[in-house]
C-alpha cells in the first residue's frame, strides 16, 4: 500500500533526484530554497508526463553503474591520446578503418542505448546503425589491424559490465 | 606559492590542454579523405578537448571567485548529445552510400539505415535515382 502509493507519486524517484540536482547546479548556488524547488520541480515534471513513459527498467544497480562511468571516463581519457597519436602520426595511405558488427546480447533500449554511446565516446570506434531487429550493432573503427580483437574487447570490457547492470 | 598561484598555474595548463586536443581534432577533420573516417577525429577529440578547457573554467572561478558548477552540467549534456550527433551524421553516410557498404548482420536481414520499404527504394538510393 505504501509503496504503491510512493510510485503513484514519484514514479521515477532517481529522475526526481536527477532533476533536483540539475535545477540546484544550474541556480550555481546550494540554498535551501533551491533544493527545495528543485525538488518540487523533480515531483512535478516526472509525475505530470509519467503516463508517457515506457516502464521504468528493472533491476538497475546504481553502484556498479557509477563504477562503470568511473572506468568509462578512464577509457576516453586513454583512448582520446591514441586517437590524437594516429591523427598526427599515421598518413592517410597507411590508414586501416573498418567496419565491425557487434552481436548484441543486452535486450533492453536503455541498455543498448549506454553501450552505443560508450562505443562512441571511447574513440577510435563510432557506434553507426543498428541492425533491423535489433540484434547486432555495427560499428566503425579508425584504425586497426585486428577488427575482432576490437570486437571481443568491446564484448568483455562494457557489453558483460552493461549485462550486470541492467540484469 | 600561494593559492592564486597555483591556481593560476593549473588553468594556464589546463587551457594548453583543451586547446591541444581541439587542435588535433581539427586536424584530424581536415587530413583524413573519408567522411566517416573524418567523423572520428572531431567527436571524440572533442570531448577531451572542451572538458579540459571547462576544467580551466571550473579551476580559474574557484581560485578568483566564488565556485562556478555550470560547467559540470555543460560536460554532461555534451557526454550525453556527442554519441547522438555522431550516430545521425554516420547514418546519413550508410543511407547515401558515400562509405564503404557495412558487412552483413549475421542474425538479421540488414541494418536499420538500409531497411526501407520497397515502395521507397527508388528514393531513398541517390546514386541508382541519378542514374536511372
Amino acid at each position: 500500500m505504501i509503496s504503491k502509493a510512493f510510485y503513484w507519486l514519484l514514479p521515477h524517484p532517481m529522475l526526481t533526484l536527477l532533476l533536483a540536482l540539475v535545477w540546484t547546479l544550474l541556480q550555481n548556488d546550494v540554498s535551501a530554497g533551491m533544493v527545495v524547488f528543485g525538488l518540487i520541480l523533480g515531483i512535478i515534471i516526472p509525475w505530470s508526463t509519467s503516463a508517457w513513459w515506457p516502464d521504468t527498467p528493472k533491476g538497475f544497480r546504481m553502484g556498479k553503474m557509477i563504477s562503470y562511468s568511473i572506468m568509462v571516463l578512464w577509457d576516453i581519457l586513454v583512448a582520446n591520446i591514441e586517437v590524437a597519436w594516429i591523427v598526427l602520426t599515421v598518413s592517410n595511405e597507411k590508414l586501416k578503418p573498418a567496419w565491425i558488427v557487434v552481436p548484441l546480447e543486452l535486450r533492453q533500449p536503455e541498455a543498448i542505448t549506454v553501450l552505443a554511446g560508450t562505443i562512441t565516446l571511447t574513440p577510435g570506434t563510432v557506434s553507426a546503425d543498428l541492425s533491423d531487429e535489433g540484434h547486432s550493432l555495427l560499428v566503425h573503427v579508425l584504425h586497426t589491424d585486428d577488427p575482432d580483437a576490437v570486437r571481443d574487447e568491446i564484448n568483455i570490457r562494457y557489453q558483460r559490465r552493461l549485462k550486470e547492470i541492467f540484469s | 606559492m600561494t593559492i592564486e598561484v597555483i591556481g593560476a598555474i593549473a588553468t594556464a595548463i589546463c587551457l594548453l590542454v583543451g586547446a591541444g586536443f581541439t587542435l588535433v581534432g581539427t586536424i584530424g577533420l581536415v587530413k583524413f579523405n573519408d567522411s566517416m573516417t573524418r567523423l572520428h577525429a572531431p567527436t571524440k577529440v572533442g570531448t577531451v578537448g572542451v572538458g579540459a578547457l571547462l576544467l580551466a573554467s571550473m579551476l580559474y572561478s574557484l581560485t578568483y571567485n566564488y565556485g562556478s558548477a555550470h560547467e559540470i552540467l555543460i560536460m554532461a549534456f555534451l557526454f550525453v548529445t556527442a554519441p547522438i550527433s555522431a550516430n545521425f551524421i554516420a547514418k546519413v553516410n550508410i543511407h547515401r552510400r558515400s562509405c564503404e557498404t557495412p558487412p552483413e548482420p549475421p542474425k538479421d536481414d540488414t541494418w536499420g539505415t538500409l531497411n526501407v520499404p520497397d515502395a521507397d527504394k527508388a528514393v531513398s538510393n541517390p546514386v541508382n535515382a541519378t542514374q536511372s
